[in-house]
């Protein structure tokens, strides 16, 4: 234990490649060197850089299946896969695409990187915590990679039971526990991001001088706290159900499979909003740096978040309008999941409204954001078309269903992380990105994302079921532009691959502040020191001063 | 006397304080959920009627006649009270932290841990009694026992996943407990705690009344089905 | 060290009394579940339960003496609790009421 008086550590200047110019400044990348020094870190920062790796690694996986997916959708038949291997492909893909690239994706990146910096604190509230929550991610990921090379599995990415419980001969077990052991890692962040916005604000920061990137934050870790341990215990009586071969949701025992998907969707319903809340955070960030203006309704934005939040508990069960679920219980959740479109419309309205006069700049994250508010709103607004009882039992498990939570996820989510990512990669690396290969991927990401989707909603219309590795004849044409779309796609995520790592060796110098932007996280080095701020900052002024910043 | 430690990111051993206790807290959170879950697929199938036999017919099997007491829930009810009785121990080790009472805090944590040593002793017993008769979901159930009682075999097994996973759950919480007291206990007999810090014996307090707040709701629900 | 200096302590006499009362309420919720209570056994000892859960939350866990913030977090975790249970069981109980088309 380290006494009240605290000693900086020690660095050696060391000389470090490219023009950070004569002298030497300490940061939070070469302030030590070593394995060592990156896997036993509780430093915030490096912390989300290798949550960053690991994030990446397994977007990738999950990008591969995605691929093998569209192959095979290239024709009507089923040549490529056999249908059982076909229903691997798509669970895995889920699978990893979900519950390790999109739910941890904003949170454990930036706001690991972040949430600390805006509060101008010196790191999070618990920091090891904080690094037990990365290998408790990695041990999620280890588990289900293993389920995944020993014949992976086939359930879907919901675990429906009886799937998951009696007919899947696939590696159920390891994947769950590793989906399982993945909800502490969720867990442990939430609780960091909590207590650290409650009890670690630099001085003068009150609640409502605080970015909208820290209140989404701070609304998703709520969400995250109060759903994931139902996950944790659904996905245990799974186990059990499986290991002891009892019938917990089994009929034939007195049990009932509808109750594991009650248990399921209260977990997973809000976990969409675990995956899109911090990327509003984001956008919100985005669209005031990029038109030099104060976020149109600050207190509105913030409530937005908290009643998202709120709200997104209160309509799981309109997943399951065609389960055996009582008409009465489906009506009130068909209600009050228009209820939660409001705060959601109240965003989009807040950031056009934002854009509206604003002196705009069409930098990359700008592109990134602008993209998230056309294709958020696609996404947001088919889902109430598919709120609606009488057209959902119509389009339930086509592909209408998968392209809207591809709007809203891909087009939602992966924009805002893209987006985020371009806009604090400056602060992360202290390197500019290259503007005109990262507007190129951009463009590719979005024609290729819309190329990709929405003939999916006009087949999905049409009748075409999701998870079928064969369709009729008819639909093959708007396959082919799927697929099409989806090759644009994967190369627009490719290339930041490739322009990131080029900007960390070649790329100029990014300083402390490269738009100009209002935030602690701009006022303090590019890449920022060891324990985030030479002093502690003082807050006087509130967020988005653009007015009086130019 | 006891230091304070002060993590190097905290201003002020306030806020540290104010910061454990809060992630207690929130940490609780995630138990009642974890815990609630559970209870809502018991309380599920606990409300439907065609389940209803089997489930009362299998809790008054938790009723073992010990000491004369037929169908009496005695084991349970001696339990609670066990762990009420590590919770007040529990509370009066917080206390004498908090006023720096030395030999006190000592004696205290060293009655709790006895104490829940005591209940999951019982438990064990419980557990071992039950694979006796054969009331192992799964693993060792004797349905045959059930053939001609009016009771449907797969319904008290049913009960009996859910008696054991929840008493089950909570014993592991008993003993991750149990393994924070032993650490404390060792500290505090280090003379680590006092009245200017003693917050990991107030984040041990918490989380060890919160088990006890677990079993306050199974005991019931589990045990005094007789209806 | 503002508020930390001076924390609240209760008297050891004050969880003497909660301690006898909380094994009151065990002898209780015994007693009720071995008389004829019909339809209200479930009632009862869940009500009991949960007075006692509350002695312990308020006086064991000190949330009597804690900041608002504790009390919104304990409350709002049993509100939550509440939504899962209500709108999972609002399925199951109007599953009768529909009438036999299905």
């Amino acid at each position: 234990m380290s006494t009240v008086a605290y000693s900086p550590p020690k660095a050696e200047p060391i000389p470090v490649a490219g023009d950070y110019g004569p002298e030497t400044r300490v940061d939070y990348i070469n302030c030590a060197w070593g394995v060592r020094s990156w896997l036993l870190t509780v430093d915030h920062k490096r912390i989300a850089l290798l949550y960053l790796f690991a994030i990446t690694a397994m977007f990738f996986l999950g990008g591969a299946f995605a691929v093998l997916i569209r192959i095979e959708l290239l024709t009507p038949k089923s040549d490529l896969f056999e249908p059982d291997t076909y229903n691997r492909m798509f669970t895995m893909h889920g699978i990893v695409m979900t519950f390790f690239f999109l739910i941890p994706g904003v949170p454990s990146v930036l706001g690991n990187f972040l949430l600390p910096i805006m509060l101008g604190a010196k790191d999070l509230a618990f920091p090891k915590l904080n690094l037990a929550s990365w290998y408790i991610y990695i041990l999620g990921c280890l588990l289900t990679l293993a389920g995944i090379i020993w014949g992976g599995i086939d359930t879907g990415w919901t675990f429906y039971t009886p799937y998951s419980t009696r007919s899947a001969h696939t590696s159920v077990m390891p994947v769950a526990v590793g989906v399982l052991v993945l909800g502490f890692s969720s867990i442990l962040t939430a609780l960091n991001f909590i207590v650290t916005t409650h009890t670690m604000r630099a001085p003068g920061l009150t609640w409502f001088k605080l970015p909208l990137f820290v209140w989404s934050s701070y609304a998703t870790s709520l969400v995250v706290m109060l759903g994931t341990p139902v996950i944790t215990t659904t996905l245990v009586l799974v186990a059990v159900e499986r290991f002891a071969g009892v019938g917990i949701f089994d009929p034939k025992a007195g049990g009932d499979p509808v109750l594991f998907q009650h248990l399921f969707w209260f977990y997973s319903h809000p976990a969409v909003y675990i995956m899109i809340l911090p990327a509003m955070g984001v956008i919100s960030e985005l669209v005031t740096a990029f038109s030099r203006k104060t976020i149109f309704g600050y207190q509105f934005v913030a409530f937005a978040s908290m009643a998202i939040a709120v709200f997104g508990f209160l309509v799981w069960g309109h997943h399951m309008f065609v389960s055996g679920q009582s008409p009465y219980a489906s009506t009130i959740f068909s209600l009050i999941s228009y209820v939660v479109a409001i705060p959601s419309a109240v965003k989009v309205f807040n950031w056009t409204a934002t854009l509206y006069k604003g002196s705009i700049s069409w930098a990359t994250p700008m592109l990134y954001a602008i993209g998230f508010i056309g294709l958020f709103t696609i996404g947001g607004l088919t889902g109430l078309v598919l709120a609606s009882p009488p057209v959902d039992v119509h389009v339930t498990d086509t592909y209408f269903v998968v392209a809207h939570f591809h709007y809203v996820m891909v087009g939602g989510t992966i924009m805002a992380y893209m987006g985020g990512l371009h806009y604090w990669w400056p602060k992360m690396t202290g390197r500019m990105y290259p503007e005109g290969w990262a507007k190129a991927a951009a463009l590719l990401v979005f024609f290729g994302f819309n190329l990709t989707f929405f003939p999916q909603f006009l087949v999905g219309y049409a009748g075409m079921n999701r998870r079928y590795a064969s369709y009729v004849d008819e639909f093959q044409v708007l396959n082919v532009l799927s697929t099409a779309g989806a090759s644009i796609l994967g190369f627009g995520f490719l290339l930041p691959f490739g322009y990131f790592g080029w900007s960390l060796r070649y790329a100029k110098a990014a300083g402390p502040n490269p738009w100009g932007a209002t935030g602690l996280e701009w006022t303090t080095e590019s890449p920022p020191p060891p324990h985030n701020f030479e002093v502690t900052p003082t807050v006087t002024l509130p967020p988005y001063e653009y007015a009086t910043h130019n | 006397m006891a230091t304070v430690p002060l993590a190097h990111h905290f201003r002020t051993p306030a806020q540290q304080h104010h910061a454990a206790l809060l992630g207690m807290w929130m940490f609780l959170i995630t138990e009642v959920l974890l815990f609630g879950a559970v209870f809502l697929g018991y309380v599920v199938y606990r409300a439907n009627p065609a389940l209803h036999g089997g489930f009362v017919a299998a809790s008054e099997h938790l009723g073992q006649s010990v000491f004369g007491f037929e169908h009496v829930p005695f084991l349970g009810a001696f339990n609670t009270v066990i762990l009420l009785g590590s919770s007040f121990t529990m509370a009066l080790a917080v206390r004498a932290a908090q006023v720096g009472n030395q030999s006190s805090l000592v004696r205290n944590l060293g009655l709790t841990m006895i104490l829940g040593t005591i209940f999951l002793g019982i438990k064990a017993y419980e557990y071992h009694h039950d694979w006796d008769i054969g009331l192992i979901p799964g693993f060792k159930f004797d349905k045959a026992a059930w053939a001609g009682t009016g009771v449907d075999a797969r319904h008290v097994e049913l009960f009996f996943v859910f008696y054991f996973v929840l008493t089950g759950l909570h014993a592991i919480h008993m003993f991750i407990g149990m393994g924070l007291l032993g650490v404390l206990w060792v500290r505090s007999r280090m003379g680590r705690f006092g009245r200017e810090y003693y917050t990991p014996i107030e984040l041990a307090g918490l989380y060890w009344h919160f088990v006890d707040v677990v079993w306050i709701f199974l005991y019931p629900l589990l045990y005094l089905i007789r209806h | 060290m503002d508020e930390h200096e001076h924390p609240h302590v209760a008297t050891v006499g004050s969880y003497v009394v909660i301690f006898l009362i909380l094994v009151a309420l065990t002898v209780l919720t015994v007693f009720t579940a071995l008389s004829p209570l019909g339809h209200w056994h479930a009632p009862v000892a869940l009500g009991i339960a949960v007075v006692k859960a509350t002695l312990v939350f308020l006086f064991f866990m000190h949330l009597l003496h804690s900041p608002k913030l504790t009390w919104l977090v304990a409350g709002g975790t049993f509100v939550w609790l509440g939504i899962m249970f209500a709108l999972t069981l609002a399925d199951y109980w109007s599953r009768g009421i529909v009438g036999r088309y299905q």
